[in-house]
């Protein structure tokens, strides 16, 4: 006979006193966050040598939710924050979690030069194509026509191919997927944590009550009905070449190298300080 | 580890900036993220030679915006750390220090003051920013700032700023000005067991029992950091004592930010640090801080000398500001005296302190700080 359980066996992950969490229904978020947490789960990583950062916004709010050390920073700073933690204990599993709008507006700088610097820094950028916790103003990755609280009649920016910036930033690891992909993601996940360069995924995330109502998608469900119809794998494709619109959103791996991380030649030049003054 | 000293024990001829670098060496900074910027430059330029060679950490970040949130990251991963800026990266540093103070992340940030506003005068000295590092961020929150005089101070007073800001967990400036960091004088270095150090409290319970954000008597929290098993967390958000965030409540802000501002003002007395000279029957008294304090103990000496009884009262920490020393000197006083390179900051707090004893002002923008016959010339003014 089964036993009741009375907990979740996840529940280790999340922190219960910070529950219920903000998130809508029908966001993206909990999935994103649902998918980290099973990747830790099924690598054992350590938790006590874990930190989660996060930025301002929605998705923000995961680093509170889960249940190891984390800090929850200004708007736009979380990559430069996450620098300072990797560097002063390489030994942390250094993870990002924050919104398109955190990541590409007000942190652009960072994101760039992190990802350049080859600093062992994990990304999880939840793109839900507007700024959701202010109420759904135009963002970087807002697609060109839709409608947000700014944009009333349509925008008109080009939006950023985060994959695509993120790959010719540097970075070692570059994929993308949707919430609905569920199982890639956090496979995809599982990958990120175990390279040890910059490491990045961006996962294209409904966020129904903000987003969708503006756009001819008012449900989770409708979002989800999108990504099912327009989601095509393309592993290792040109990710100058993946592009995400109405009829189309490319998904998949697209970097994975291995080259240097800063850390490591960070220490290893101290090294060779250190030992040409003691020979000199 | 190589033969590389830590602790540069000994007599130097040094710049100020490369005083203010070997103090957080030998205040035990092993973190130091910063960007370029004159006349601040030499600090992150001599740190960068100095640290590889004892395993601490430069790097030049992207914008000072990363600097100091590096710092932040840094100091909660459990190093002691710093960034070095002037006028413009201290205006850009401005949210972070806020955030700072609200996680209580204790950090040191040197603002080398140049010519203002924006890009202002780059390499011409100036004490603009001193109500800046006291209002700079938004919101209501305490910052300890402390204004060397003399290269052998920028040594000093580095540590200081290391020891005040592990101490009460907060953001501690050291508001130093162009020729305080470019003059090269002579500093003396001890030995290292003759330098006082302190170091952050840390918890001493299990981690099921840690709340973060629980503080001691002394209105400070003991501070776990990342790894260290305690899995805590913290945010810039209105939080309670387990850091979880209470943005509904006005009666967490209330209590949070009260003790944030309670623990530097009921601490003030411990904090503060001011050099009094001949203030006992003084009835001139000149207020002046950085470089121009130097001029104007030259004023007053001088002054003495022609029988103007004349006195000094130099704050060391502008903030946590010396409000009693400054009124006790304006008991006796005819007039306070305060010869500032700018057109008028810590005078209003001198105005304040001196309850009705005239102050006045001897602004002074551009080049060089106000030379002694200056302020001599203001001191036998006002003397007759
Ligand atoms: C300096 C600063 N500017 C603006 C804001 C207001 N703000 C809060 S969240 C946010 C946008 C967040 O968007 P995104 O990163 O896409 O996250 P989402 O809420 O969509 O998950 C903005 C502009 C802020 N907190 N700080
Ligand atoms: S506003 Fe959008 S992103 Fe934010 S919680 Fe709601 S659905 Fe999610």
């Amino acid at each position: 006979m089964t036993e009741a359980v009375e907990q979740h066996p996840l529940s280790k992950y999340l922190r219960a006193a910070m529950m219920p969490h903000i998130w809508c229904s029908g966001c993206g978020n909990g999935i994103i966050l649902n998918a980290f947490i099973q990747a830790l789960d099924e690598l054992q990583i350590n938790l006590d040598k874990l930190v989660v950062v996060s930025g301002i916004g929605c998705i923000g709010r995961a680093a509170g939710y889960t249940n190891v050390d984390s800090f929850h920073t200004t708007h736009g700073r979380p990559i430069a924050f996450a620098t300072g933690v990797k560097l002063a204990n390489p030994e942390l599993e250094v993870v990002v979690i924050s919104g398109d709008g955190d990541l590409f507006a007000i942190g652009g700088n960072h994101f760039i030069h992190a990802a350049r610097r080859n600093i062992g820094i994990k990304v999880i950028c939840a793109n839900n194509f507007n700024y959701g916790m202010t109420g759904g103003q135009v963002g970087p990755t807002t697609p060109l026509e839709a409608f947000t609280t700014t944009t009333p009649y349509g925008n008109i920016e080009h939006p950023f191919n985060l994959v695509h910036l993120a790959a010719a930033a540097g970075a070692t690891y570059v994929a993308r997927w949707t919430t609905l992909h569920v199982r890639m993601l956090t496979m995809s996940i599982k990958k990120l944590l175990q390279r040890k360069g910059f490491s990045f995924i961006e996962v294209i995330s409904p966020c129904p009550e903000i987003y969708g109502r503006r756009n001819r998608m008012r449900t989770g469900l409708e979002m989800m009905e999108w990504f099912k119809k327009t989601a095509v794998i393309a592993n290792f494709s040109d990710p100058a070449k993946a592009e995400i619109n109405l009829e189309r959103i490319v998904v998949g791996e697209f970097v994975d190298v291995q080259k240097p991380t800063y850390e490591e030649l960070l220490h290893n030049k101290m090294a060779q300080i250190m030992k040409e003054g003691e020979e000199g | 580890m190589t033969g590389e000293k830590t602790v540069l024990t000994g007599v130097h001829f040094m710049s100020g900036d490369i005083a203010c670098a070997e103090g957080a060496i030998a205040a035990g900074c092993r973190f130091f993220a910063g960007y370029p910027i004159t006349p601040a430059t030499e600090i992150a330029e001599h740190i960068a030679a100095r640290m590889p060679k004892i395993g601490g950490i430069y790097i030049q970040m992207e914008d000072e915006i990363a600097s100091i949130a590096a710092v932040i990251g840094a100091s909660y991963a459990g190093l002691k750390a710093m960034t070095a800026t002037s006028g413009p990266g201290f205006s850009l540093m401005q949210e972070n220090i806020g955030l700072a103070a609200m996680t209580e992340a204790p950090c040191v940030i040197v603002d080398v003051m140049r010519g203002g506003p924006s890009t202002g005068q780059p390499t011409l000295p100036g004490q603009q920013d001193v109500m800046q590092a006291k209002w700079g961020s938004h919101g209501d929150y305490e910052i300890i700032a402390l204004a060397p005089s003399s290269a052998q101070e920028m040594f000093d007073l580095t540590i200081e700023a290391f020891n005040l800001a592990e101490t009460y967990r907060v953001p501690t400036l050291v508001m130093a000005d162009e020729v305080v960091a470019h003059m090269w004088e002579k500093v003396v270095i001890p030995p290292a067991e003759e330098i006082r150090i302190v170091n952050r409290k840390k918890p001493d319970m299990p981690p099921e029992k840690y709340m973060p954000f629980m503080p001691d008597d002394d209105l400070v929290p003991p501070m776990a950091c990342f790894g260290e098993g305690f899995r805590f967390h913290a945010t810039g958000l209105t939080h309670d004592e387990y850091g979880y965030p209470r943005t509904q409540s006005s009666e967490a802000q209330m209590r949070l930010v009260q003790r944030l501002c309670d623990k530097i003002r009921k601490n003030a007395d411990k904090i503060i640090r001011v050099e009094e000279q001949m203030l006992d029957d003084a009835e001139i008294v000149v207020f002046a801080y950085g470089i121009v304090a130097r001029a104007a103990l030259s004023a007053v000496k001088k002054a003495r000398q022609q029988g103007i009884k004349a006195g000094l009262v130099r704050p060391i920490t502008l903030w946590p500001f010396p409000e009693k020393h400054v009124a006790r000197a304006a008991e006796k006083a005819k007039a306070i005296i305060v010869p500032e390179m700018n057109c008028g900051q810590m005078v209003r707090e001198v105005e304040r302190a001196a309850k009705g004893t005239h102050v006045y002002h001897i602004p002074k923008l551009g080049e060089e700080p106000h030379t002694p016959m200056e302020i001599l010339e203001f001191i036998r003014r006002h003397s007759k």
